[in-house]
């Protein structure tokens, strides 16, 4: 039942109407809107039929009805971020293969692959990872076989039957050191093959029946099958987005050559460890970047020049930079990534972010690069109801969310972890072993 | 030849165990070892038809010794500062005073400064340097190419004879990195896990060095690394052979604590540089750090130490400690753990943000500890997620004893918390000054000095180390 509410720009005093409503307001947060903008004071938000009607400052004499009222009580309100790229509902245990669908190495199909078909809405990932925050990802296998990973999702993390937002929403394909591993042994095979796998695709576009592709293949290993090129029709002509893990300097002007031949590709490149070296040539090719934030090791000979302000000087480049999801040893550390992107401002010489960047980085921009500009990662009207509350400031390492929203609907933040925690805040057997505790 | 020389070893591990440092006897014996080559030059000369004709070092005489010697340093007083001492203790607007290497004085804002160079540090925090109980530096250094891939001996399921430090790439980039981000000061560097008895550890000054000798921590006590579980058993069982089981390790582990057994009562046996280093555990002068899990296994392993008759000192990786809390407590055993890294193993399947906290509730002792060239730069991050944890489900964790869990604690585990860990004096100046509250992720070094010597500062770029790998490349002296 809908029950009038008017705002008061003084302190509100608010009791929690039932639950199980769909619209609801949240009131007196420190709102962090995920546009890029600093955290506003007294902020409101408003959810109506699963998504955003108003994010903003209070206004006096605001009037609506609403089912529900959460009084923050000044604790931070954001939007759900947003993880890309990830392997969220792909894989339970990284190192019990028969439960991880990552990487098809053994399989002859590469760009083919789908990954929407087999995303786990109930992995224990998706659990922790909402419980974390993230409310909405790019989720693809790996590249293994082949230097094209296969076509990547976008998934939400609310758990229903459909975690699906969009199946083969992007291709991805790997050009860095992998690349040149995975085609034969040098970054020459990788370009080869990408572009005569590019040009298999022009020739198939407008076919129809069972496409006619002359099979790529070394050894036993199929690099390009019919399937596969059939699969690329959409990144030629640049309806699907091709992500481009990249990392050398040289090799990121060498990818953002292909527009030469390939004039309608629609890049975002991943990694770019050396990016900032080119940056200006990134900005003025218009290629968004999803980059890993904390990388400042020459872990290879492509990432020599890594530093922690990689991201910040592409940004003042005018790149659109989001903070890769691996930036962390999983995705649910990317608000720390972006913390410590703002901790950098403080040292001489380093490109720090401002907090309202950094957090856009996690959430809108990340969004947008995703297709998702103005409806996913940002709490504007019209935006989807995916909003957090948390316990602290949300870039800090101590905080967690105490309530999450996707679509409107308040989530679960239980798992299997939140599970043993609860069965061993204590270790008394006296009575019966632990098993009879749950 | 054989008898004698069993004969002094044991008498000198008699030695060692009543207290004796062991860098320092090691030290005091190289003269004696001078003295024994000149019999063993006599013998050759015909004088004496006993005596061998060569002779190596003995493991007393400390081959391979450290060559560090602290740099320059100023006296140096921090003021105004919030201290950690990194016992539990907390100082707001504190002073902290070293000179020539070592601290002088923690207190208040009444200490004398005079004949000190005075830092204003107001606003600022301090604590000790950071220390690392687990890692790979230099083992497995960046970049990491296949050339580089010096941390796992994984020919045979135990490999006691090995030395992690006869590995270690002082050039490794990753050094400065920790330093610079992470306020490291010294770490322990350990063989990997892909076999259960992975050789022997080395704890490091992070001190840029062209020698591995000249990282080495002076009077650091070695220490040995094994692993439980699943990496030796897919190792071996991999290829077909033992182990390939959880009861085969503990089988092949047994059988091979029986051997040195024999070999430690064996007064004839010859030199074998495996059994040397599983008599020093036998002995109590080589710490067990094992890389082990699960709770269960744990216990397992717990049990095969008194079985044997040795001591583990620290469980690396952890991640079901919180289930047996009360037991690593009664067996004084630490747990050196992530703050939340999980899922990447079956064995890691169980692991929560609350393990850190649910063992410090328990009484048992809890080190924060990286694994991770990455994550070495952020201990203080990682501490405090889990300090968040286990607040949020009630345990009460002072910021001051959640600095202990990447400083004394680490120290006592790795037997160096005689002369650093805590800011008391004395003890070695390792010093972090930081840029605000280190358990939040705004906050860096400021300044690093070790043994009272500034080794970095960042505000100002000379005091930036810069390894030979990184000399002419793109991003050479960045402030990464």
């Amino acid at each position: 039942m809908k029950r009038l509410l008017t705002l008061a720009a003084s302190a509100i005093a608010l009791t929690a109407a039932p639950a199980s409503a769909q619209d609801f307001v949240i009131a007196n947060a420190t709102l962090a809107l995920g546009d890029g903008s600093e955290p506003i004071e007294d902020g409101v938000v408003i959810v109506e039929d699963g998504r955003v009607s108003y994010a903003g400052a209070i206004v006096e004499g605001m009037a609506f009805e609403t089912d529900q009222v959460f009084d923050a009580g000044d604790a931070w309100v954001t939007p759900g971020l947003f993880a890309t790229v990830t392997t969220l509902g792909l894989w339970d245990v990284g190192a019990v293969s028969q439960s991880n669908d990552q990487r098809a190495g053994r399989s002859p199909f590469s760009a083919a692959l789908n990954a929407a078909p087999i995303v786990n809405p109930n992995s224990q990932h998706i659990l922790v990872h909402r419980a974390a925050g993230i409310t909405r990802a790019a989720t693809t296998t790996m590249p293994s076989g082949s230097i094209f990973a296969g076509q990547g999702a976008m998934i939400d993390l609310d758990g229903d039957a459909n975690p699906i937002m969009r199946e083969r929403a992007f291709q991805m394909v790997s050009l860095d050191e992998r690349g040149a591993r995975l085609s034969g042994g040098s970054r020459a095979a990788a370009h080869v093959l990408f572009r005569a796998a590019l040009r298999e695709a022009q020739a198939l576009v407008g076919a129809s029946g069972t496409p006619q592709t002359t099979e790529i293949v070394i050894d036993d290993e199929v690099m390009l099958g019919r399937f596969d090129a059939e699969a690329l029709i959409p990144v030629v002509t640049g309806a699907q987005p091709l992500y481009v893990a990249v990392e050398r300097a040289s090799d990121i002007r060498a990818v953002l050559a292909l527009k030469e031949d390939f004039p309608r590709l629609d890049m975002v490149l991943v990694g770019a460890g050396e990016g900032w070296l080119v940056a200006d040539d990134i900005a003025a090719a218009g290629v968004p970047v999803i980059a890993d934030a904390l990388d400042d090791l020459p872990e290879s000979f492509e990432v020599l020049a890594a530093t922690q302000s990689n991201i910040g000087r592409m940004m003042r480049a005018g790149v659109t930079v989001a903070i890769s999801a691996n930036s962390g040893t999983n995705p649910r550390n990317m608000p720390q990534a972006a913390g410590n992107l703002v901790a950098l401002g403080k040292i001489p010489g380093a490109a720090g972010l401002s907090w309202g960047q950094a957090f856009a980085a996690i959430s809108s921009v990340p969004a947008a690069i995703s297709g998702y500009e103005g409806e996913a990662g940002v709490l504007a009207a019209g935006a989807v109801g995916d909003v957090v509350m948390w316990d602290g400031d949300p870039l800090e390492v101590g905080s967690v969310p105490t309530r999450v929203f996707i679509g409107g609907v308040e989530q679960s933040l239980d798992s299997h972890q939140s599970r043993l925690r609860e069965r061993y805040r204590d270790l008394d057997e006296s009575e019966l072993p632990k098993a009879y505790d749950w | 030849m054989a008898k004698t020389w069993r004969i002094e070893f044991k008498h000198k591990l008699h030695n060692m165990r009543r207290g004796a440092g062991f860098a320092a006897l090691a030290s005091t014996l190289a003269l004696a070892a001078c003295a024994t080559t000149g019999t063993a030059s006599a013998s050759s000369d015909g004088s004496d038809d006993d005596a061998p004709r060569f002779a190596a070092m003995t493991p007393e005489d400390g081959p391979f010794a450290s060559t560090y010697a602290r740099y320059p340093g100023r006296p140096t007083a921090l003021v105004g500062a919030t201290i950690f001492d990194g016992a539990g203790g907390m100082i707001e607007s504190g002073t902290v005073l070293f000179r020539d290497g070592e601290v002088v004085a923690v207190g208040g804002s009444d200490l004398s400064t005079e004949g000190y160079d005075v830092i204003d540090a107001t606003g600022k925090f301090v604590t000790p340097g950071i220390i690392d109980i687990h890692s790979h530096l230099g083992d497995y250094p960046t970049p990491s190419v296949d050339a580089h891939n010096d941390g796992n001996e994984a020919t045979s399921p135990t490999t006691p004879e090995v030395w992690a430090e006869h590995s270690v790439w002082p050039q490794d980039p990753g050094f400065s990195r920790a330093m610079a981000n992470g306020g490291i000061t010294s770490l322990q560097i350990l063989p990997g896990s892909a076999n259960l008895m992975g050789g022997r550890t080395v704890t490091l000054k992070n001190v840029p060095s062209r020698t591995v000798q000249g990282m080495k921590f002076p009077g650091a006590p070695y220490g040995f690394k094994m692993a439980c579980g699943e990496n030796p058993k897919r190792v071996y069982g991999g290829r077909g052979r033992a182990p390939s089981t959880r009861m085969g390790n503990f089988a092949y582990n047994r059988q091979t604590w029986l051997d040195a057994i024999d070999y430690a009562n064996n007064e004839n046996a010859d030199r074998d540089l495996a059994k040397e280093t599983l008599v020093g555990v036998l002995e109590g002068d080589i710490l067990v750090h094992n890389h082990c899990y699960r709770a269960d296994e744990m216990a397992l392993v717990m049990d095969m130490a008194k079985e044997m008759g040795y001591r583990v000192t620290a469980f690396h990786h952890a991640v079901e400690a919180y289930k047996i809390g009360d037991l690593l407590r009664e067996n004084e055993v630490c747990s050196a753990i992530w703050a939340d890294w999980y899922g990447f193993k079956m064995e890691a399947y169980d692991g929560i943000l609350e393990n850190a906290a649910l063992l410090q509730q328990a009484g048992a002792c809890v080190v924060i500890h990286s694994d991770s060239e990455a994550d070495i730069q952020r201990l203080n991050q990682e501490a405090a997620k889990a300090q968040a944890a286990g607040q949020r489900m009630g345990i009460e964790l002072s910021d001051a004893d959640v600095i202990g869990w990447i400083t004394l604690n680490a120290a006592k585990a790795m037997g160096i918390d005689e002369m650093t860990g805590s800011l008391e004096p004395g003890k070695m100046a390792d010093v972090v000054l930081w840029n605000g509250d280190p358990l939040s992720v705004y906050s860096r070094p400021e300044r690093v000095w070790i043994d009272g010597a500034l080794m970095y500062n960042a505000m100002d770029r000379s005091r930036r180390p810069v390894s030979d790998f990184e000399l002419g490349q793109p991003g050479e002296g960045d402030v990464k």
